[in-house]
């Protein structure tokens, strides 16, 4: 069974988002993770770099396939993170605790649009 | 159309296997994980549902001629008990399948066919019988098939079924197991040594119970796929299509020109003007992985398309098939477009692993 964290906001396409002040990070779902199985290569964004919301920001890849990363929120990449890039299998281990990028936040209207961990919880069960 | 089970579904449910569809059949993509099954193949030994399979059987006194007149390869030679791959082409060069043909007499064969495509190859087979005396038959349900792979594979078949590892290799035979007279072959799909087994369905399922719980490793089509591919073996619907001849996807070994077979002339053409494409491998130089239907340049020019991609499991090394334009030569550097992005790689051999088949006797 997939675990959910309360603390987090969520999209249909099983991203994550924690929102700190203006800024937020991103990471997959630990449904996502599941979903996927061993999870082989993470291409990431450039630091710099804006996406609009739902816009593919990267993709995670397991050994059959490739899934997009679609953003959760309109944002600018401040910062990636490095560890799923050299080790992706820590996406397996804790989807929750590795995320991929910090975003600097362009409209916080799209909040609103995120999925609770209790909406979210409805749509992967 | 319902989705298929073959007879080891309640045990892949039981396994816990991530399942997917395949062929028409619900299928185990993998049990543990593509890495452990993979690895579990190359050093020990690992188990395969292959009961999707198709299996028609050919019989008559003509069953000899017809495989010579409509498939690419030469039955001519060909005695009891061995197995040969052969395909079936469209009049343009197409293929309609690739097969492994098992001689039970020479009046007698058993052809082992794609899932996919196990009716389309009774229409295309029946609308050629005309003027032979041959009956074909699917006899696809009544078989279950499993595959045992990898360098401990003799050993553990050995412990249930004495004698099976003095089976040549694209050999069969018939041994008794469960009370029962099952057909079991030197061959497979992954590049190392191993068997396929083919029985009845309780008996396959009483097979799968013993080798797994003597610690054969359960391993699903994920692993297959990998396994296949990091061995140059082609699979129907990526290297072979209706719209790729087999001079193109390099199985030219296959197909004997010096007799008439459907197709053949197109190939024949193919060969006196040279290939425009063929199939070839890559690796990536950048860490990333090359999908099957993305595009490959050389500069700006498109020179091809990548047929299957993996980033090799438990390795850092990504490698692909590319059906690539013959100007594109071994060595050559090329970019293959991944999300709007161009990454490099250098064209190579489809020997991304040696082949440790058990040849001889």
């Amino acid at each position: 069974m997939a675990k959910i964290n309360k603390e987090l906001k969520y999209t249909q396409t099983h991203e994550w988002l924690k929102v700190e002040g203006n800024l937020a990070f991103v990471g997959i779902t630990d449904y996502a993770q599941e979903t996927l199985g061993s999870v082989v290569f993470v291409d990431l964004p450039s630091i710099g770099s804006s996406f609009d919301q739902k816009e593919a920001f990267g993709a995670v890849e397991s050994v059959k396939a490739a899934s997009d990363l679609l953003m959760p929120i309109s944002g600018r990449i401040i910062d990636v993170n490095q560890t799923p890039i050299d080790s992706p299998e820590v996406l397996n281990e804790d989807a929750f605790e590795n995320w991929l990028i910090k975003i600097e936040i362009l409209d916080s209207s799209e909040l609103k649009t995120l999925l609770s961990h209790n909406e979210y919880e409805k749509i992967t069960h | 159309m319902d989705i298929k089970k073959t007879c080891l579904y309640d045990r892949h449910l039981a396994l816990k296997a991530k399942m997917t569809e395949f062929g028409g059949f619900d299928m185990p993509v993998s049990y543990k994980g593509i890495l452990d099954e993979h690895k579990a193949v190359r050093e020990k030994s690992g188990l395969f549902d292959c009961s999707h399979m198709g299996e028609l059987r050919l019989k008559g006194k003509d069953a000899r001629q017809f495989l010579n007149d409509v498939s690419t390869n030469d039955f001519t030679q060909l005695s009891e008990n061995k197995l040969l791959y052969t395909l079936l082409l469209e009049p343009s060069g197409g293929v309609v399948d690739d097969l492994m043909v098992y001689m039970i007499h020479s009046d007698e064969f058993l052809l082992v066919v794609n899932a996919s495509n196990a009716d389309k190859d009774y229409e295309w087979l029946k609308k050629h019988l005309n003027g032979y005396d041959l009956v074909l038959e699917n006899v696809s349900g009544f078989y279950g098939q499993l595959a045992i792979q990898g360098p401990q594979a003799k050993d553990f078949l050995e412990t249930i079924i004495p004698g099976v590892s003095q089976l040549p290799f694209m050999q069969f035979d018939y041994f008794m197991f469960n009370n029962e007279r099952i057909m079991i072959s030197r061959s497979g799909y992954t590049g190392e040594d191993g068997f396929e087994l083919y029985a009845s369905n309780p008996t396959t399922v009483k097979l799968f119970d013993r080798l797994t719980s003597l610690g054969v490793t359960p391993c699903g089509l994920g692993a297959r796929d990998t396994l296949r591919f990091e061995a140059g073996l082609p699979l129907y619907g990526h290297e072979i299509n209706g719209f790729i001849t087999p001079l193109e996807a390099q199985l030219g070994f296959f197909c004997k020109l010096d007799k008439p077979f459907i197709g053949r002339d197109v190939l024949a053409a193919q060969k006196e003007k040279g290939l425009e494409r063929r199939l070839m491998g890559l690796e990536l130089l950048e860490r990333n992985i090359a999908r099957d239907g993305y595009i490959v340049y050389q500069e700006d020019a498109m020179v091809g398309y990548i047929t299957t991609g993996y980033m090799i499991p438990n390795t850092n090394h990504s490698y692909a098939n590319v059906m690539l334009d013959k100007k594109v030569k071994i060595g050559s550097i090329v970019t293959v477009e991944i999300r709007n992005k161009r990454v490099e790689a250098k064209i190579r051999n489809r020997k991304f692993y040696e082949k440790k088949y058990i040849k001889g006797a």
